[in-house]
């Protein structure tokens, strides 16, 4: 956390007006360390492994079962003419799209929230 | 066999939807002048030509060029990414091998979709915390802007030069049949459209042209799927058991066929489809367009549920396909005593059943709008690439790898100018030199290398303290180096196009391979780097972090 004072690029990179602004910041530590910013790291970055692995799993498990298991998912579901493979394959779809809504709204207001208490708390 | 329907597929998926009809290639004829297509066709290119028109006057900094002066809000924004990523391959592609193979046409869709979740919990909204115009502003953040531009910027162009050549073979393919005009004048009046949208209207015009687009084809889309299922009382379960009935796969349809039968091949698809999305360098442009992270965030959402959607869609016109057009001869080349196959004889090949049905559920009219969606459709896709190709060259190559960040922005911006006019004509060159080569496996190629050069050192960079410029350079490298070695010694190269008699890699995607071995080398490379370079870009990781989660000092894409 010190080394923030070191600088933020290599050696021999070239001066550029993108990073002007963000080198060495005194305040980049003070925000480290608020338990705002620590808290917000620790949730978001828990709550989109969860997402992420879920959205693998469900994915990958679909593949999986086309691979492994083409028997079932051609079961006819209800005696109609529909299989379990094409709800599940609607259902992967849906899924994902569900998942980014999900992200979205806790975005919005919990990690939105986390944010401003944030950037109020170290003066932006 | 297999193999055979694998290469067939990832033949479907490339833009290049006539070439896909495969034993029909050489026998595409040059169709007669579509009148109405050509019209609608026309009507379209004078109200883009409008809106480049509007926008090149408003285009005056780097930013409004590059990112449309950050004023994209969020529901365009996921307009133009739907646009992007629904290509002429995903409408007439899908719903071909949903015609052909029913239920296999979904693992299609699926894999096409489900990036979108992991870009956004792993990419969007730091991408835009961090960046200002392209996805190397952001790799390389705190390491040497060199090395990490050149790599990235190497990255970007291979993606955009196979994305580009498939697109431009596809779109000269397909105009050829739709349209009835000689390949060599649909190549050229594509890349000429391009080149001008790009050069004049920069992103501005770029994200109107996939917007309009994208309404234009959802619509479509929305209309014929709408239409097959009024016919069938807006009861899929009716559709299906129609469907069932006319196929000569009869049942088989409605379960897993031969797409999936070598797991490898399959998780290694999905992995390419997967993570690739998180790398396309001209989706990634799409996040800086807009004025905040979350902004970027919701275009994501709104996106996802758009190309979801379309996907829904290209499955019920595939089978509607299958109910309404099987059982018409009027769709096919007939044989000598009035029999056709339904699988192979299809006019136009298996790609044109969207097309066809047009025909059937609205008319010549509405066939001609759907042959003209179609055309701009790839006219989109491919100023998207032309785009995000100039960006590498001007903004990363150019700017800060040879004038060393020492150069005006309106110098840098008529490069880019300059550079989209010479990638417009590579482009068409090279359109013209692989009319007719085997370009099927390119998009996936094109995946493959966005999957394993450009997604290990974006995510590696942004997530991982450790990563250090040699690391980051080394795995890039290695990543590109494999996927693109690996697919050189597949089948569709190795065998169809050099005519070696074995593959040397065994498998079609290598992404399964290629991915994992960049984020070793990113790791390991990392890892043993000690240099007084490599301790300082650890150090740098705080402020970086801290921006990337929280956008305290982001730049916006505003002029100042």
């Amino acid at each position: 956390m010190s080394g923030s004072t070191l600088g933020l690029r290599g050696g021999t990179a070239p001066p550029s007006s993108r990073a002007a602004g963000a080198a060495v910041d005194p305040q980049i530590d003070r925000i480290v360390r608020t338990p705002e910013f620590q808290q917000l790291v620790a949730e978001r970055t828990r709550f989109g492994l969860i997402l992420t692995i879920l959205m693998l799993v469900v994915y990958f498990g679909f593949i999986g079962l086309i691979a492994f298991d083409k028997s079932l998912m051609a079961v006819k579901v209800g005696g109609g003419t529909a299989s379990l493979g094409l709800f599940m394959g609607v259902f992967v779809i849906l899924f994902a799209f569900a998942l980014t809504g999900i992200y979205v709204a806790r975005a919005n207001t919990r990690f939105d929230a986390l944010s401003d208490a944030l950037k109020r708390s170290v003066g932006q | 066999m297999n193999r055979l329907l694998l290469g067939l597929v990832l033949a479907t998926i490339a833009a290049d939807a006539a070439y896909a009809a495969g034993p029909d290639l050489g026998a595409i004829q040059q169709s007669a002048t579509n009148w109405p297509a050509i019209g609608m066709f026309l009507f379209f290119v004078v109200l883009t030509l409008g809106i480049t028109y509007k926008a090149a006057k408003g285009t005056k900094s780097a930013a409004d060029f590059y990112a449309a002066g950050g004023g994209i809000s969020a529901g365009t924004n996921a307009l133009a990414i739907a646009g992007d990523y629904m290509s002429a391959a995903s409408f007439l592609g899908i719903s071909g091998l949903v015609y052909t193979s029913g239920f296999d046409g979904l693992i299609y869709s699926t894999g096409f979709l489900v990036g979108w979740p992991i870009v956004l919990f792993l990419i969007a909204e730091r991408l835009r915390n961090l960046g200002k115009f392209t996805f190397a502003d952001v790799a390389s953040f705190r390491l040497d802007q060199t090395s990490i531009r050149i790599i990235s910027a190497v990255g970007t162009l291979v993606v955009v030069a196979f994305y580009l050549i498939a697109q431009m073979v596809g779109a000269g393919k397909l105009i050829q049949l739709l349209f009835g005009l000689p390949y060599l004048y649909a190549v050229i009046i594509v890349g000429v459209l391009m080149i001008v949208y790009v050069a004049f209207g920069g992103m501005k015009a770029t994200t109107w042209v996939q917007v309009i687009k994208a309404c234009l084809l959802l619509g479509g889309a929305t209309f014929m799927a709408g239409a097959v299922l009024l016919k069938y009382g807006f009861n899929p379960e009716t559709l299906f058991a129609a469907s069932v009935q006319v196929h000569p796969k009869g049942d088989a349809i409605m379960a897993p066929g031969g797409l999936v039968s070598n797991p490898i091949e399959a998780i290694s698809l999905g992995v390419g489809l997967m993570f690739g999305t998180a790398g396309l360098p001209h989706i990634l442009m799409r996040f800086f367009t807009v004025s905040d992270a979350q902004a970027a965030r919701k275009s994501v959402f709104y996106a996802t549920g758009l190309i979801g959607y379309f996907y829904i869609l290209t499955f019920i016109i595939g089978f509607g396909g299958i109910a309404l057009l099987m059982s018409d001869p009027s769709y096919f080349k007939l044989g000598a005593a009035g029999t056709f196959d339904k699988l192979k004889d299809m006019i136009g090949g298996t790609n044109m059943v969207a097309v066809n049905l047009a025909n059937a559920v609205g008319g010549p009219y509405f066939l001609g709008f759907i042959s003209a969606v179609a055309f701009a459709t790839i006219l989109a896709v491919v100023a998207g690439l032309t785009l995000a190709g100039a960006s590498a060259v001007s903004h990363d190559l150019y700017a800060q790898v040879i004038a060393r960040g020492r150069t005006t922005e309106k110098h840098e911006v008529n490069l880019s100018k300059l550079s989209a006019v010479v990638i417009g004509i590579v482009a068409i060159y090279l359109g013209y030199v692989f009319e007719n080569q085997n370009v099927a496996f390119m998009v996936g190629l094109a995946f493959a290398v966005a999957a394993s050069c450009n997604f290990p050192v974006l995510a590696m960079s942004i997530l991982w303290r450790g990563t250090t410029t040699w690391g980051a350079l080394a795995g890039g490298l290695v990543g590109l180096i494999s996927a693109v070695g690996m697919v050189v010694l597949s089948k569709a190269v190795w065998v169809v196009t050099f005519g070696n008699a074995a593959a040397i890699f065994p498998y079609d995607n290598p992404a399964l391979f290629s991915m994992p071995l960049a984020f070793v080398t990113i790791w390991a490379v990392s890892s043993l780097d000690n240099s007084r370079r490599a301790q300082r870009e650890r150090a740098a990781f705080e402020a970086q972090f801290v921006r990337s989660e929280t956008g305290i000092g982001a730049v916006g894409a505003h002029a100042h």
